[in-house]
């Protein structure tokens, strides 16, 4: 459905994205994942026909987006980033407005129906101008399924929203990706996890990895860290080498008297908290408090661009033009 | 042409829902107003000592020139200067629609505008064929609003195009303005008798207008040069939006 084949983009001289190549097929969730400034909005914006790359291509339904730029618009539904909306309009109004550009047939029923979806129809005679931020979305979102498009790339599609409205946006993308092709950005790595198949992580115009969601999360683990509050006993640095020397665990690391922090080795598939408590009484301290640390998007990105940097010196073969499809190298080195 | 349609009968609509609209509407007219009565008034005491001869449509066709090279300005700079700044035109220029279809959409709802307002200015000469006796010379009137509707179409062409350019309504308005003012006064730079004086002229756009339109003639040159002119304008708001595209 999306294909993309080394498509570059330079603004000025500044590279903003750099031979990206991947792939979403019908029916699938791809999320793209990156800090701000990875190049998800360039890239998403060269695949809707806003702007052609500097090089590279990219199809859409089998349609290239600059030289058949036409057809590709027609079978894509886009909702912008921050998306901007007239606010002298009503809802109904505005709808009526892209459908007729968009020829929608049948476009009143059809426009009733996408506004019961986004539940906006008790709305659809307010002024764009007066709706919350999350019903703005909404209609953005109305906006960009309205035409039956095959093919839908949601730019940070629950930015702004608070936690409810997050959900049932959520909702909604999953319920279209049964029909639809989506693609869509975030730099949430949970709404990632949550919602696609596939997810692409973007760092400075270039794919750091493309996993599943859940290859992904096995690849996290690897620096999974548990952090233990103990007190008591103080027979030297004993914990620290019991601990260490448990199976599965890669680093031991004490934070101060009483915080000790745990990290994992990625391929302990067993759960080790009932082995680290057992471990922190046997060796006379009493556990107070066993918590997992969860890992900020940055220290996935941190952890991603170190491996990247290290990545040549051990093999060599991950040169810049091969695109990384599932970036072997870290798996191997654990 | 659809898809032109859709976009001009948006934007003419547009011109009724916000306040910028009814603005320059209500201006235009209470202006040319003043100027008609006191137009008026002046005929009326001339007549009493000299029985000068009553007047014409002139006292309301000459000072509608120049109220439109002052309200066009603000009829085109939100055209696609608002929709650059606010971000909605990311979405038209996502949707199938050419980049020419756009621009001529603007254009023609704005033109749409302005023959409301040319419309609703039709009862000045109306006023004074029932105040004159034996009533208006209807000749001049017609070739006058036909002259005005063309500058406006190139007016607003030239608009548009000025509006594709910049982020800032304000800053639309004002190069617009600059643009319209210089073409205006572009035949009074040439020194009476120099090589350049006839294509100054030619390219002077109220030349054309006062010249012939306004004295009753529907002159060919004039038509074919106000044609050309907005023809260029609606090309060159195309290419800007284009190369908009380019640079990103």
């Amino acid at each position: 459905m999306i294909k993309a084949r080394g498509l570059t983009k330079y603004y000025g001289r500044r590279l903003a994205i750099d031979h990206l190549t991947f792939e979403a097929h019908k029916g699938e969730i791809v999320g793209f994942l990156g800090p701000n400034g990875a190049g998800k909005t360039t890239t998403m914006r060269i695949l809707t026909g806003y702007m052609p790359p500097s090089d590279g291509d990219a199809w859409i339904a089998g349609y290239h987006v600059v030289d058949e730029s036409l057809e590709v618009r027609r079978r894509v539904g886009y909702l912008p980033e921050n998306i901007a909306l007239y606010d002298d309009m009503t809802v109904w109004d505005y709808l009526a407005f892209m459908g007729q550009l968009r020829q929608v047939p049948n476009l009143d029923e059809r426009i009733a129906e996408v506004l019961e979806r986004v539940d906006l129809l008790h709305r659809s005679e307010s002024f764009i101008g007066s709706l919350s931020r999350g019903m703005r979305q909404r209609v953005g979102l109305a906006q960009a399924i309205l035409h039956r498009p095959e093919v839908l790339i949601l730019d940070e599609p629950t930015m702004g929203l608070d936690p409810a409205q997050r959900v049932e946006v959520r909702n909604l993308i999953r319920e279209i990706g049964q029909e639809h092709t989506v693609m869509l950005s975030t730099h949430i790595l949970s709404e990632a996890q949550a919602l696609c198949d596939r997810v692409l992580i973007l760092n400075q115009g270039r794919i750091l990895a493309e996993d599943t969601p859940e290859e992904l999360e096995l690849r996290l683990r690897g620096a999974q860290r548990i952090r233990l509050r103990v007190s008591g006993a103080d027979r030297g640095d004993d914990l620290q080498s019991r601990l260490t020397a448990l199976k599965g665990v890669l680093r031991v690391h004490q934070v101060d008297a009483h915080h000790w922090e745990v990290e994992l080795a990625p391929e302990a598939s067993r759960d080790l908290r009932p082995v680290l408590a057992r471990t922190v009484l046997d060796a006379g301290y009493d556990l107070h408090e066993m918590c997992t640390v969860s890992l900020s998007l940055e220290d996935i990105f941190l952890q991603l661009i170190r491996e990247e940097g290290a990545g040549p010196n051990e093999a060599p073969s991950t040169a810049d033009d091969a695109p990384p499809t599932s970036a072997p190298e870290d798996d191997e080195e654990a | 042409m659809r898809t032109v349609w859709i976009i001009a009968r948006r934007e003419f609509r547009r011109y009724f829902t916000s306040p910028a609209g009814y603005l320059v509407l209500f201006l235009y007219l209470f202006v040319l107003g003043l100027i008609v009565n006191n137009s008026l008034q002046r005929a009326y005491a001339f007549s009493l000592f000299q029985g000068a001869p009553p007047p014409n449509a002139d006292i309301v066709i000459g000072p509608m020139l120049t109220l439109l090279v002052f309200s066009i300005p603000a009829l085109t700079m939100r055209l696609l200067a608002g929709e650059q700044a606010s971000g909605t035109l990311e979405l038209l220029l996502t949707a199938p629609v050419r980049d020419w279809e756009l621009v001529v959409g603007k254009w023609l709802g704005a033109l749409l505008f302005v023959v409301v307002l040319l419309a609703l200015t039709l009862i000045y000469p109306l006023a004074l064929h029932l105040l004159t006796e034996p009533g208006l010379d209807w000749g001049p009137v017609v070739s006058g609003y036909l002259g005005l509707l063309l500058v406006s179409a190139a007016l607003l062409a030239l608009g548009v195009a000025v509006s594709a350019l910049f982020r800032s309504q304000v800053a639309a308005f004002v190069v617009t303005l600059a643009l319209f003012l210089f073409l205006w006064m572009i035949s009074s730079l040439a020194a009476a008798g120099s090589p350049s004086e006839g294509l100054l002229r030619y390219l002077d756009f109220g030349h054309h207008f006062y010249t012939a339109f306004f004295r009753g003639v529907i002159d060919l040159q004039g038509v074919v040069y106000y044609l050309s002119v907005t023809a260029f304008g609606l090309l060159m708001g195309t290419v800007i939006i284009e190369s908009r595209r380019w640079r990103g």
